[in-house]
């Protein structure tokens, strides 16, 4: 993980201090829960009373009780302090439940936000971050936030009042024990401070360390295979246990330190107080000038005053967490959208299929223009084969057909109509789109063709699985039609999925059919069907191939070759063979040293080839 | 309960840590329990005019504020250190034994589900170690040091104060019973959720493409309605019960003023104790609300423990022999008799005796190369993986320069087979590292030579910080034809007398393809060659071709002795080399015309 190549959505800062702009973003959320919020407000508010009432209860029982010898009085106050503890109880059960219900709301809405916001998002942005760092953003980020809201919220709040309550009880009993109790609050303060700005820094590390740590981890394991290849395990084991492993051991044990030296400290400073109270409380107990129940509730309140302290100490560092993670998760969501769908886009069913790239240019948005110029006309039912080097601008064509990307310059029409007139489902709807991975969901081989048309009957999904010849070896399958592909479809060889991607295509029943094809090493037999099956695929249907494979490239009805974002060449394979152009020198450059000396031609080229070739044809 | 056991042996290394955290524990126990019994001090003595009894007592309470402050350090730091040491040590004894694996385990396990016992489950061992462990400590010093002090304080009072503990027990523990299934429930759905997540996003091109977003969306929205809802069902019963053990609490407290307050009236007892009891119960209350917890870390460590000693117990069946030897500079002369293989009979999922190469008889001299022709699955990549020992064979022999591999260490052997294989996997490091990667040690110039040699130095230098740049995790900030080199200057510089790759080259354009054949040909110069092969410029170069099908060997010789000789290597010519003979003819008319 070290470096690693973080997209943009990726980078929070950890900034010191609390930024409330932020907060009351998050805050935002549960507006739409203010009654329950209100109610759990409510019922915090109780419970703070409450355990405010403790102490002065049990300095009444002691004074009033039994100092003054007074059974029935004792009895009363005793009975009094359980029905207060009994209210506690049933006020912390309605607050815990009304705010946990609202914050789970509140995250629940916006983990949905997310999930959409990365539907609407462009292909380019997605490819942009490693699915990781995307995912995180709706699984733990969203977390932190939901321990904020749900806990940390309230928590907070009913700290700083039991806080005030204490000081104020203390003030109104006796304002000259108070303040001997309240003289080591500026120790308190300047400890927190310095902790506080330490422990920061300190758990910042511990994070970076962390993610340096699952990064190591997952690499060493995933590439285990080079690790023995290289006979390195020694090596790798060592600078594991020494920079990794140890750095993320060294940064926790320093933040040990510093929460141990804190909660210490704060431990000590309650003591400090009380000893303060006991000797200058008791000669005035002495003097008469308090009761000895006084002096034991200034004791028991001391208790309550520092535990807020500690907790509101121990939440300042989650409180920054969450709203980095926060910070990480509005940045996503406010990602502006590249495609915006228009408004009133035109419904076009059926589309004719008639393709018209008016002098097209494009970049990615980083002003390397990727397509110049690029105009060509493909009429209903046509089939077009595009080639040209990598980086040549094939894939983008395709992205710009489906809209994944507007263009900058130039237009796309589509049955003549601009394409970005047309309503985003309308043009998805009517085109295939067949890409070099194959990527099935997990549920049933059913499931994942059906994909394609959702409502479509499990007949028309077997038909369409015949006609593509995919029947045969899913009926082979443990439970045919209802096998469970692994994610990804993991189970299932290149070929196979490649097989149900056309039928998933072909159930969709597209008027148009963009389709890269895949140049991974596929075996002879497969490769047979998905030859059969590309040609029923595109039948009677307009389509543009970004083609790898020799025999695809002689069937279609037109190449388009594409050199460095420009169309420099069009014709049949024959006249562009013969114009011995980059066409031409594509075709035979990469073979170049595969040539046999002497051998003459034996056959006419433009053969179909059969059976076809593994990734040979060098237009990758 | 073994794993719990083998659990706590990770303490032994490290029992002088142990034992301190112990003592402090100790002393913060007999240091908390003397402040109520100060307090005691004060109001039954001090406050009865006793002045001095009062200063005693004040600096009593400094002294043990001191103290506390010293163990409490000590108490928390050392619970965290030894924590932090055993997940530290667990660690690296983790990927220690997941290195020494052989392939065939790792052909079985998920990264991810490794990965998972490697980092969530060390870490909630962790918090056992840090948490449960000592808390379950501090209990049992509590409750001990509080009930003594009580009964020689009041025996009467004693009783009463405790009475209510048995239900608050109780209520903890089968509390941390149901939360611990209804939080599994959840994390169960929330596992759900996340798998939905990630099919999106890896798929999100097809889901696009079929404009299904609206369908995707409901089906995730679904997922997070149902792991809402258990999360609250656990916090309910978080809330049903936690604000109850308070009460029971409490109840306690209450108990100790009526019955202890009668008492006081009475003159059995004096008010002092009334407080000190107070104080007791409600130091003994905290600790025994987290009873359920600390159970559940129990029963969680037990299960984990299970899970990561499965790992660690993994023997690989590739071992080193007790008196293996280093093997000497290799000539390189290869030898494979009568090898047979076969995955081993443990493979979930295939069939487990399966023969995937049987009856292997090959002699391959010093600096040849040899090419592996055949189908996907004829048993090309299982003969070149034999060769460093990734899977030990099931019959026969394979001997290099005479030396049986089973019979050398493993390093000695490897370090002199260069490997480079169709994906090439990249650490996140600077691109010298990763060159480096087979002899750290070697020199800049020594990388760039290398580097040179595998056409890889000219892109690797209009890279941003040249060789110093920091490839991303797992390479992907570069193209695969890239990778491709990099992995070559990798094989290069490690200079290894045996050499085993695969020469295709897919998804690059026709320069790199050419550049890629060039240090190819640079690698395979003066070393013992097998190459997985798919193009014809290298069975038409390779000193023996090797066909095989279904795991035999069924022919075998030079290209052209092959061809004349028809058979399957004709068939799979055919198939698969023909088309870029074909090509070639092609460029070679063109000329003509």
């Amino acid at each position: 993980m070290r470096g690693g190549g973080q997209g943009r959505l990726m980078r929070g800062s950890d900034k010191h201090g609390i930024d409330f702009k932020l907060l009351i973003r998050v805050l935002r959320y549960i507006f739409p829960y203010w009654k329950l919020v209100a109610v759990a407000f409510t019922a915090m508010f109780v419970v703070t009373l409450g355990t405010l009432a403790g102490p002065y209860l049990i300095r009444l029982i002691l004074d009033d009780g039994i100092s003054q010898q007074n059974l029935a009085l004792l009895r009363k106050f005793v009975l009094i302090y359980l029905a207060v503890q009994g209210l506690i109880w049933i006020a912390r059960w309605t607050q815990v439940r009304t705010i946990a219900t609202a914050g789970q709301n509140a995250i629940y809405n916006l983990r949905n936000e997310l999930f959409v916001r990365l539907q609407e998002l462009s292909m380019r942005r997605l490819n942009q971050e490693e699915t990781g760092v995307l995912m995180s953003r709706v699984t733990s980020d969203v977390n932190v936030l939901q321990d904020l809201i749900t806990w940390a919220l309230t928590g907070t709040a009913s700290d700083f009042l039991v806080l005030f309550g204490v000081v104020m009880v203390m003030l109104e009993m006796d304002a000259h024990l108070a303040l001997i109790a309240f003289s080591v609050l500026p120790l308190m303060v300047v400890m927190t401070e310095i902790w506080r700005r330490y422990v920061q820094d300190a758990y910042r590390a511990v994070r970076k360390r962390n993610g340096e740590l699952l990064g190591a981890i997952e690499e060493q394991i995933s590439n285990v295979r080079v690790t023995q290849a290289f006979a390195r395990e020694q090596y790798n084991l060592r600078d594991f246990r020494d920079r990794v492993n140890g750095g993320f051991l060294r940064a926790n044990l320093h933040a040990t330190r510093l929460g141990a030296l804190f909660f210490s400290g704060v431990d000590f400073l309650a003591l400090l107080a009380i000893a303060l109270l006991v000797w200058f409380g008791g000669l005035d107990v002495l003097n008469k000038t308090i009761s000895a129940g006084v002096l034991v509730a200034f004791v028991l309140y001391v208790d309550h005053f520092f535990n807020p302290i500690r907790d509101i100490a121990q939440r300042y560092n989650t409180l920054q967490s969450a709203l980095a993670a926060s910070e990480r998760i509005f940045r996503l969501l406010d990602t502006p959208l590249e495609v915006v769908p228009p408004p009133h886009g035109l419904r076009l069913t059926p589309l004719q299929g008639d393709i018209r790239l008016e002098k097209v240019s494009f970049h990615y948005g980083d002003g390397a223009w990727v397509l110049q110029d690029v105009s060509f006309h493909v009429r209903p039912g046509e089939t077009v084969a595009v080639v040209g080097h990598t980086g040549a601008g094939k894939t983008t064509i395709i992205r710009l057909l489906g809209r994944y990307y507007d263009v900058q310059r130039g237009r796309i029409l589509i049955d003549g109509h601009d394409i970005r007139t047309i309503a985003l489902p309308t043009l998805r709807r009517q085109m295939g789109v067949v890409l070099q991975e194959n990527f099935l969901f997990r549920g049933s081989v059913m499931d994942n063709i059906r994909y394609g048309r959702l409502e479509a009957t499990e007949k028309e999904v077997i038909a369409a699985a015949q006609h593509v010849g995919a029947h045969d070896f899913i009926s082979r399958l443990p439970d045919g039609y209802n096998t469970d592909v692994e994610e990804g479809g993991a189970r299932l060889s290149v070929g196979e999925r490649q097989l149900i991607a056309f039928a998933r295509a072909l159930l969709a029943d597209p008027r148009f059919l963009i389709l890269d094809e895949a140049t991974a090493s596929i075996d002879t037999k497969t490769e047979q069907l998905i030859q059969r099956a590309l040609a029923v695929l595109l039948q009677g249907r307009t389509a543009i191939v970004i083609a790898h494979r020799l025999s695809t490239i002689t069937k279609a009805d037109r190449i388009l070759v594409l050199d460095q974002g420009r169309l420099v060449e069009e014709g049949t394979h024959d006249r562009l063979l013969a114009r011995q152009g980059l066409y031409y020198r594509l075709y035979t450059l990469g073979f170049a040293k595969d040539r046999p000396a002497t051998q003459p031609p034996k056959r006419h080229i433009k053969r179909p080839l059969n059976p076809p070739s593994t990734p040979s044809f060098p237009l990758g | 309960m073994k794993y719990l056991w083998r659990l706590l042996g990770y303490l032994r290394p490290h029992w002088a840590g142990v034992l301190l955290t112990d003592l402090a524990l100790l002393v913060g126990t007999l240091l908390s329990l003397a402040v109520p019994w100060l307090i005691k001090r004060v109001i039954d003595i001090g406050l009865k005019g006793d002045i001095r009894a009062l200063a005693v007592s004040a600096g009593a309470i400094i002294t043990v504020g001191l103290l506390r402050f010293l163990v409490g350090y000590g108490q928390r730091y050392g619970g965290g250190w030894l924590a932090y040491m055993v997940s530290y040590d667990l660690r690296n004894e983790m990927l220690a034994r997941v290195q020494s694996l052989s392939f065939s385990y790792h052909d079985q396990e998920q990264t991810g589900q490794i990965m998972s016992r490697m980092t969530s489950d060390i870490t909630a061992m962790q918090r056992f170690f840090s948490g449960a462990l000592l808390d379950s400590l501090n209990l049992v010093f509590l409750f001990t040091g509080v009930t003594l002090t009580m009964l020689k304080l009041d025996p009467i009072l004693t009783f009463y104060a405790l009475l209510p503990f048995p239900l608050l027990g109780v209520t903890a523990i089968h509390f941390g019973r149901r939360v611990r299934r209804l939080w599994k429930a959840a994390q169960e759905r929330f596992g759900y959720l996340t798998a939905i997540l990630q099919e999106n996003l890896t798929g999100a091109q097809v889901v696009r493409a079929f404009v299904r977003e609206h369908y995707e969306v409901e089906k995730f929205s679904k997922a997070n309605q149902q792991f809402m809802d258990q999360r609250l069902k656990t916090i309910y019963t978080w809330a049903s019960n936690f604000p109850f053990m308070s009460f029971i609490a409490a109840l306690s407290s209450a108990l100790v003023f009526w019955f202890g307050g009668a008492q006081a009236i009475a003159g059995r007892t004096t008010i002092g104790t009334v407080v000190a009891f107070n104080g007791y119960v409600m130091l003994l209350a905290m600790p025994v609300r987290r009873l359920g917890m600390i159970v559940n870390l129990y029963g969680e460590a037990m299960g984990i423990g299970e899970r990561l000693f499965e790992i660690l117990d993994q023997t690989s069946p590739v071992q080193e022999q007790v008196d293996a030897i280093e093997l000497p500079r290799l000539q390189g002369h290869i030898r494979f008799e009568q090898v047979g293989f076969h995955y081993a009979r443990t493979q979930e999922g295939k069939q487990p005796t399966e023969e995937v190469l049987s009856d292997i008889n090959l002699d391959v001299p010093p600096g040849s190369i040899v090419a592996l022709v055949g189908h996907t699955g004829s048993g090309k990549s299982s003969i070149v993986n034999l060769i460093p020992r990734f899977y030990d064979i099931t019959a026969g022999r394979i001997s290099i320069d005479g030396y049986d591999v089973r019979d050398v260490t493993l390093a000695s052997l490897r370090r002199q087979i260069g490997v480079v294989m169709q994906n090439t996997q990249l650490f996140s490091e600077s691109i010298a590292a990763n060159i480096a990667y087979g002899r750290p040690d070697a020199s800049l110039a020594e990388i760039q030579a290398a580097a040179q040699a595998a056409q890889a130095d000219e892109f690797i230098r209009t890279m941003p910080q040249g060789y110093q740049t920091v490839v991303g995790p797992r390479g992907v900030t570069l193209s695969g034809g890239q990778r491709q080199r990099i992995a070559i200057a990798r094989a290069l510089l490690l200079d290894p007398r045996i050499l085993i790759l695969d020469d295709s080259t897919s998804s690059v354009d026709t320069q790199t393809e050419y550049k890629i054949q060039q240090a190819l040909h640079q690698l395979m110069r003066g070393r013992t060659s097998f190459v997985i092969a798919h193009r014809l410029t290298t069975v038409k170069e390779a000193d023996l071709i090797v066909v095989l099908r279904r795991g035999r060997i069924v022919q075998q010789g030079t290209h052209q002795a092959l061809l004349a000789q028809g058979g399957y290597y004709k068939e799979i010519y055919d198939l698969q080399l023909r088309d870029q003979e074909e090509t070639a003819a092609a460029n070679a008319t063109g000329r003509a015309s």
